[in-house]
């Protein structure tokens, strides 16, 4: 048993919760970091390619020494760490929160805090979240499985591959097992684009001359035992071309099907969840639905770049720092997603100072339109020379920019996306 | 293996564990032999876990009598076997007269069955039984007595203190043939090994009629009645306080909202005859179908909130009773067939039922004096409460060690699971729960492999996910050179 008095908590040991960590601790403020596994960094441990950190270091990485540089910077800082221990509740007491946690070296550690960051980070959609029709062999791995097997444990989750979802974390896959000797015979993606970067369409099909079928669905899984074959169908309209239906014989079927934020620790605690990126309401300040609880990381919503994670923790924390302080937030108002936009992050904006927005689009589109409307106002325009649902918008509102004479209590800014001259 | 039997169980399910558990009370030597490198991987590890409440079939039946005394014994074999089951009553919802004059049939039969507080039930009555019942039920009843369990762990419990009890266990011994000589019968497995019995039980489940073919006793046809369900996660709102029924049809009991005795949700299931009796595919058809009948039972059930989908195979035979008996053809055999629901209810009186037939037919039972029906409690993180888990870590570290995120399972328990002879993903996903939460072993698979070779001694490359040819790795990194044809 070990009781544990500082100002904040971050549960989660990633980028996003060393980020956040380390802007609390440089602020001055005492903060401890919880993490599962044995060790800090999260996922990026198990991304040894490099595409890491162009944006946050100026250089590019492997996510480990991403993942090593945050650590360098939490360890200089002294910011108390408990790794392989897992929180398990959260308890309001309103001035001040409990958290319980479990380790095998510790056993119950009672965490009294006045904030949390929640930084748990996200995990993969599976086969039933995709209702795969069937038999239900073995061979049918998450490609972050799959990748965790290959890049840390040394081991072949198979030696004939069919990846379904063009997910970043498939597209990685594909590649890696092409290089380690597998075979992968094709890419299935159920939209008409690519779920991943345009980058690693290129990177990590095109450069192994593996067959990317969008708008195909897996229909079928065969083999008792292991996975001996898929049957791949086309679509046209949102209906499956049954005549038109392929077998590929494969004994590994690895899925990228997306990422849904964890927040099942967060719930708990009565976080409030957006339907649309299963992550938490968030205000301005990147503050849950529950006083002193904040979110940043694919825990809030699922990025694509890990450099987009580091800017909003830190961000995170800092706002952490002026809750501490007490240092109040000006008036907020309500954001929300206008046409052909799933959602926008935060979900409220002040008028206090500049507004970074994340948000993503449902549309592929050449030279669109970022279109911000105040209470049916339009405020401001951005032009947007391409945009895809793979690759998140960010866009920062000057303070200057708003018009602070038309706002009121009532007052909703929506985000939109639309063609040029709509 | 020259050890001579008393009496050999064929097949590890459910119907088989309570049985061979029965006979480890008398001084007998028993072995009971699964085909499967596990128990419970046959019928028994895909079904509604759900303890009926006895008013489903009437009460000429064998099954509706053993049903109605099975679900009596469940309170004490808890007590002795620590399974996950709880009590929480099953309403069945009627939306039209012609649903409620069905369900006034069930309620004849279950006042003829002696069901214990069976109601008919209002609208009004209904819904503050269940308030997530759609509204526009009529009326319906209600059976306080009805309950759900962990179908599998209740067989693992089941065979645990048959083993503690002196039986024996053989997996992967799948009998081809059964040869009387003398007073015993000489039983032989595909791989070569025979045992000899004095008696035999059928409990093969799906394929007591090839064991039964196999011995030259009755010829009969146990047909595959498929049911497909989908589990939901368990924060789904779906989540009702008891099991819900709709009115019957004719042929199954329809697809029902069950909410498990571990939290989560389950939808199902279908009832379709399948000619192959390991086809446990699922189809998109039946997708729409049961999502559309359980939300007519409660409309907040939501596909967002599916977690995984399987499923299961009845072993249905003609007549659709249970059909236990001893041969006509053969001496000391005794065919246990057709053993579909409510068997998982029926099972512990199943297991008296057969007894009392031994006895009959003339063998001996001696009670063993040092007979202990009970096991060991394995504690669980998940339901402990924060000072029962310091102190389980105190004692042993590894409660400490969270393997499963998602159900919060920890090294302990899989420890405690390989130890219990659960060496495969499947295994210790029914023991433990391990892989069952929404990231489908996402998280875990991976720990969960290198807890298995740490603690058996099996390479990774030959753990696999449910025997046979289900391996998981098949190389190390390396072995495969970049750009040769595979």
């Amino acid at each position: 048993m070990k009781k544990i008095n500082k100002e904040v908590l971050v549960i989660g040991g990633g980028s996003a919760g060393m980020a956040a960590a380390a802007q609390i601790s440089e602020k001055g403020h005492s903060v401890v970091i919880v993490e599962r596994e044995s060790t800090m960094g999260g996922i990026l441990n198990q991304c040894i390619h490099n595409g890491f950190g162009l944006q946050r270091f100026k250089e590019e990485l492997t996510g480990p020494e991403y993942a090593e540089k945050y650590i360098d910077i939490i360890n200089k800082l002294d910011i108390e760490q408990y790794t392989g221990t897992t929180v398990t509740d959260i308890e309001d007491k309103g001035d001040h929160k409990v958290v319980y946690a479990f380790s095998s070296k510790n056993g119950m550690l009672t965490i009294r805090v006045r904030a949390i960051v929640l930084a748990m980070g996200c995990r993969e959609r599976n086969r039933g979240n995709i209702g795969t029709a069937g038999s239900r062999p073995s061979g049918i791995y998450t490609a972050g499985l799959a990748q965790r097997l290959v890049n840390i444990d040394g081991l072949m989750p198979g030696s004939k591959c069919v990846i379904v979802g063009s997910g970043d974390i498939g597209l990685i896959m594909a590649r890696r097992m092409s290089w380690v000797g597998a075979k992968v015979s094709a890419v299935v993606e159920i939209q008409p684009y690519p779920a991943g970067l345009t980058r690693n369409i290129v990177q990590c099909l095109n450069d192994f001359n593996i067959p990317l079928y969008l708008s195909h669905v897996i229909s079928k899984i065969y083999g008792k035992d292991r996975v001996e074959a898929v049957d791949i169908t086309p679509l046209k309209n949102g209906m499956e071309m049954t005549e038109e239906t392929f077998r590929v014989e494969c004994d590994t079927l690895l899925l990228s099907v997306g990422l849904v934020p964890d927040n099942e620790v967060s719930q708990k605690a009565g976080v409030k969840i957006n339907k649309e990126t299963n992550g938490p309401v968030v205000d301005s300040r990147l503050m849950t639905s529950v006083d002193g609880i904040f979110a940043s990381g694919n825990v809030l919503h699922v990025h694509d770049l890990v450099d987009f994670v580091s800017e909003e923790s830190q961000r995170c924390g800092a706002y952490v720092c002026d809750y501490l302080d007490n240092r109040e937030e000006e008036s907020q108002y309500t954001v929300c997603s206008g046409s052909n936009i799933k959602y926008v992050i935060p979900n409220k904006f002040t008028a206090g100072r500049d507004n970074k927005f994340y948000m993503r689009s449902m549309i592929v589109k050449n030279h669109a339109h970022l279109v911000l409307t105040l209470d049916g106002k339009e405020i401001m325009r951005k032009k947007q020379t391409h945009i895809q649902p793979s690759e998140m918008i960010t866009y920062t509102l000057k303070k200057e920019d708003l018009p602070l004479e038309d706002l009121n209590g009532e007052s909703r800014l929506e985000i939109s996306l639309v063609g040029q001259g709509e | 293996m020259s050890v001579k039997y008393d009496v050999m169980v064929i097949g590890a399910g459910v119907t088989g564990a309570a049985i061979a558990r029965k006979l480890s009370s008398y001084n007998l030597k028993t072995v009971i032999v699964e085909k499967e490198c596990d128990i419970s991987f046959g019928v028994s590890k895909a079904n509604s876990g759900i303890i009926h409440g006895g008013f489903h079939h009437d009460s000429s039946t064998l099954k509706s009598r053993l049903e109605v005394k099975g679900n009596l014994l469940f309170d004490q074999l808890k007590e002795e076997l620590h399974f996950p089951f709880s009590r929480c009553g099953i309403v069945v919802a009627a939306f039209n007269n012609d649903e409620m004059r069905s369900v006034e049939k069930l309620y004849e039969n279950g006042v003829s069955n002696k069901a214990i507080g069976i109601e008919l039930c209002n609208h009004e009555r209904l819904l503050s039984l269940e308030p997530k019942l759609n509204p526009d039920v009529i009326g319906g009843l209600y059976v306080p007595g009805g309950g759900i369990i962990e179908p599998y762990r209740f067989v693992f419990s089941l065979m645990e203190s048959a083993k503690k009890n002196g039986c024996e266990l053989y997996t992967d011994f799948k009998v081809i043939r059964g040869v009387q000589k003398d007073d015993y019968y000489e039983i032989s497995s595909d791989d070569g090994r025979m045992i000899k019995s004095k008696w035999v039980i059928n409990a093969a489940g799906l394929f007591c009629d090839e064991v039964s073919k196999a011995f030259r006793a009755e010829q009969y046809e146990i047909k595959a009645r498929k049911g497909e369900e989908f589990l939901l996660d368990r924060n789904a709102t779906a989540y009702t306080s008891k099991v819900v029924f709709p009115a019957p049809s004719e042929k199954s009991k329809g697809m029902l909202v069950i909410p498990t005795v571990e939290g989560t949700t389950m939808v199902g299931p279908t009832a379709d005859m399948v000619d192959d009796k390991e086809d446990c595919s699922t189809s998109k058809e039946n997708f729409l179908k049961i999502f559309s009948s359980a939300r007519r039972l409660v409309p907040v059930v939501s596909e967002r909130d599916i977690i995984t989908s399987f499923t299961g195979l009845r072993p249905s035979i003609e007549g659709e009773d249970f059909y236990i008996s001893p041969s006509e053809k053969i001496p000391r055999f005794i065919q246990v067939a057709g053993i579909q629901s409510p068997g998982l209810t029926a099972s512990p009186a199943i297991a008296d039922y057969v007894k009392d037939l031994l006895k009959k037919q003339g063998l001996q039972l001696i009670e063993k004096s040092d007979y202990d029906p009970n096991i060991e409690k394995v504690p669980r993180f998940r339901n402990s409460s924060h000072e029962e888990i310091d102190n389980l870590i105190k004692e042993n570290p590894a409660y400490g060690e969270i393997i499963c995120r998602c159900e919060s399972i920890s090294e302990a328990e899989v420890i405690a699971a390989i130890r219990q002879g659960h060496t495969t993903l499947d295994g210790i996903k029914f023991y433990t729960r391990a892989m069952m939460g929404r990231c489908q072993g996402g998280f875990c698979t991976y720990k969960i492999m290198k807890i298995i070779s740490r603690e058996t001694g099996i390479p990774m490359d030959e753990i696999t996910k449910r025997g046979g040819s289900s391996w998981l790795v098949n190389k190390k990194v390396g072995d495969y050179p970049v750009g040769t044809e595979i």
